[in-house]
């Protein structure tokens, strides 16, 4: 017995030393967004130049991915050679030194092509650490349909005034048509990310610069002092529990007026085969109260490599191939320019062809530009971020702010309590971070 | 009358039975149905129950999209694999606490029974890093053993009960004609136990297919099982209902025909010295 395990252990390492003389495989960890899955079955273009790399791929949902990858870097365990991470890891681990700096993506990479806002965004002191593969704003989409029965234009950059009129007019519950549908579900992704960002456009913020817990400022009480009300009077029964996907849900099946949600959703809301409406759609800047800021969030799926890796050359020539230029040709010819990865360089909205293939991609652009992470709001910040707040105790942080907010919306809470209680949570967890003095 | 009532309460009894076994098979059943709709179809309200256009593109795009037998393959050897090593262990250890019991053998019993009461969660991180540095992170003979641990005091516990139910005085008259220990557990113990090792080893197989948490959080590629599988098809972003349904129907497919198969033997273990 034990001499036939040995057998069986040496032919399992000689066969595992054979294969890894001829190829080196690189790991990599991916969300399952389309995407993401379009690259994966795009990779003979890259295997093909690289005959000794192969990849095997850890497709997840992004709840579990974030979970895996975090345990996984953390505790340099160096399950992964690539990491599918976004705009809030990157500030974050980059400071820590878990990523390695991308300073040989190729000649021919041209970084500067990045668009200026998601760079900033990926880059900590100065250096890239991780490289965009698709970038995502906020933006409004609504029925032209349903505005053109109320009588209304939608203008292309609406105010939060204009938002509340039309949403009242497009309002037929009797028909089961709700004039605006937004999240309401807890989280620091779901109900946070939309409120973070359209509180930066009603002047309020986060913390100030000596990180003071800010939800007793007047700008706060304003964004929810519009967001609750007008959540009861327009929106869909039971939007405390809704997040991206019921929305988007509602929405397609011609149950919304207006959605102000992420940009990604304009290719499922304007295709017929997921879509009852998807000939009606029109889409708008996020709106703006006046005050210079836009109540749009940003975020890039972007890919780095973890400094517990011990391919890191092989890893970059793979995140170089990847969100190069090229690969935008290559996803071209074979999917179509609708399919091309949108939100991360200058040159794809120069490109007629994408134009002409991308009716939303003036307004991607427009929207992602519109957003600066390092001045998210109205007065100085002392963090990065839109939506969130680059430290690593915002996610607990904001999930307990969203249950004060969307319970505020359910209506088992007032809006003050709900702002009060907020304020006391997250002024005693940054204590607690040391923070605060 | 009395003939009546108790027809009447037969077929109360018969309905009550469909129904409550409906309730607990509908779930499923709507994963089925699930499967073969559109995403716009799944998430429609009011749902559709049967009358909406079948399609098998679902099953198309999660063959496509990941290499189901690799998870599979997984799923079966981890599965498999660790309960009989499990038997190995578990059969004499259940033997000596139903015949050669001493005073301490209930205690024993309870302590093992107690490391099912803590969430693995809370030994998360101690075992995540025995893992990494022992390099079995991602590795099949590394979570293999963590089932096996995990579904031991489950084992065991049932083959005592089991074992408990069969008369010592057949084991010492086994004894009587000269059976040595090995022989009298193999020809004349596990004969007579084999209802009740089979749906031990079936329930801790079904336990083990569908073990999550240990499974998601240690494995990554080379030893995922099912479970992985099922998770890559849920998405914050984006409809998936119907894509999710299709890679549950697959993952939960061979376990189902399993228990077809051997509902007899399961039946039989499970109600294994009740009407005594």
């Amino acid at each position: 017995m034990k001499v036939l395990m040995k057998s069986l252990l040496g032919a399992c390492a000689l066969a595992g030393f054979s294969l890894s003389a001829y190829a080196e495989t690189l790991t990599i960890a991916t969300v399952n967004n389309g995407d993401m899955i379009r690259m994966q079955k795009l990779t003979d273009d890259f295997t093909a130049k690289n005959p000794d790399i192969k990849l095997n791929w850890v497709t997840l949902e992004e709840n579990t991915l974030r979970q895996k990858v975090t345990t996984d870097i953390a505790t340099k365990g160096g399950q992964f050679d690539v990491l599918t991470i976004g705009t809030y890891e990157v500030p974050i681990w980059g400071k820590k030194g878990w990523l390695v700096p991308l300073d040989n993506l190729g000649a021919d990479y041209d970084v500067d092509d990045l668009l200026p806002a998601i760079r900033s965004g990926l880059t900590v002191d100065g250096k890239l650490f991780a490289a965009p593969f698709y970038g995502e704003s906020s933006m409004v989409m609504y029925r032209k349909d349903l505005m053109d029965k109320a009588g209304l234009k939608m203008p292309d950059a609406p105010t939060w005034t204009f938002i509340k009129e039309a949403a009242d007019k497009m309002t037929d519950k009797a028909a089961g048509v709700y004039g605006i549908c937004l999240r309401g579900k807890a989280g620091w992704g779901e109900n946070m990310a939309f409120l973070s960002a359209t509180a930066n456009s009603f002047g309020a913020r986060w913390f100030d610069e000596k990180w003071n817990a800010q939800f007793n400022t007047p700008e706060w009480k304003a964004t929810l002092d519009y967001y609750v009300p007008l959540m009861k009077a327009d929106g869909p029964p039971g939007a405390s529990s809704n997040g991206f996907n019921e929305n988007l849900a509602l929405f397609n099946d011609g149950k919304c007026g207006m959605w102000i949600d992420a940009t990604v959703a304009a290719s499922f809301v304007s295709d017929p085969k997921q879509s009852k409406v998807a000939d009606k759609v029109g889409f708008a800047l996020a709106p703006d109260n006046g005050l210079g800021k836009r109540g749009n969030w940003l975020w890039a799926w972007s890919l780095a490599i973890p400094a517990g890796s011990k391919k890191t050359a092989d890893a970059e020539k793979f995140v170089s191939w990847a969100t190069s230029k090229h690969y935008t040709e290559v996803v071209a010819g074979k999917e179509g320019w609708a399919n091309v990865p949108p939100g991360t360089r200058t040159s794809l909205y120069k490109n007629a062809d994408y134009l002409k293939a991308a009716p939303f991609a003036q307004m991607t652009l427009d929207s992602i530009d519109a957003a600066d992470p390092t001045h998210p709001t109205v007065k100085p910040v002392p963090y990065t971020g839109v939506q969130f707040v680059a430290i690593p105790e915002f996610q607990g942080i904001a999930t307990n702010v969203g249950q004060q907010f969307s319970a505020a919306l359910a209506g088992t809470e007032t809006v003050d309590a709900a702002l009060a209680a907020a304020q006391a949570s997250t002024e005693s967890a940054m204590k607690k971070a040391g923070y605060v003095k | 009358m009395a003939l009546q009532q108790t027809v009447g309460k037969r077929v109360g009894m018969t309905a009550l039975a469909w129904i409550v076994g409906f309730l607990i098979f509908f779930p499923i059943l709507w994963t089925f149905l699930t499967s073969f709709k559109s995403e716009l179809d799944a998430f429609s309200l009011p749902p559709k129950f049967l009358f909406f256009h079948w399609t098998t593109e679902n099953y198309a795009e999660v063959q496509s999209r990941s290499d189901y037998f690799s998870f599979a393959w997984n799923s079966i050897i981890l599965s498999v694999g660790a309960n009989l090593v499990g038997l190995i262990v578990g059969v004499p250890a259940a033997w000596s606490m139903a015949f050669a019991p001493t005073k301490r053998t209930k205690d024993l019993l309870l302590w093992m029974l107690s490391t099912k009461m803590m969430p693995g969660v809370g030994v998360f991180a101690a075992v995540y890093f025995i893992f990494q540095y022992l390099g079995l992170l991602d590795n099949r003979i590394g979570i293999g053993f963590l089932l096996f641990m995990a579904n031991l005091p489950i084992l065991i516990w049932m083959l005592y009960t089991y074992f408990k139910e069969i008369p010592v005085d057949i084991l010492e008259a086994a004894r009587m004609d000269g059976a040595s220990l090995v022989n009298e557990i193999i020809y004349v113990l596990t004969p007579m136990a084999i209802p009740g090792i089979a749906s031990t080893l079936l329930l801790c197989i079904i336990l083990s297919w569908n073990e999550a948490f240990w499974t998601l959080n240690l494995t990554t590629s080379h030893a995922a099982p099912l479970t992985a599988f099922i998770a890559s098809y849920s998405s914050p972003e984006g409809l998936f209902w119907a894509k999710l349904s299709a890679a549950s129907t697959l993952a939960i497919a061979p376990i189902l025909v399993l228990g077809w198969f051997c509902q007899k033997q399961l039946v039989r273990g499970l109600t294994f010295g009740a009407v005594k």
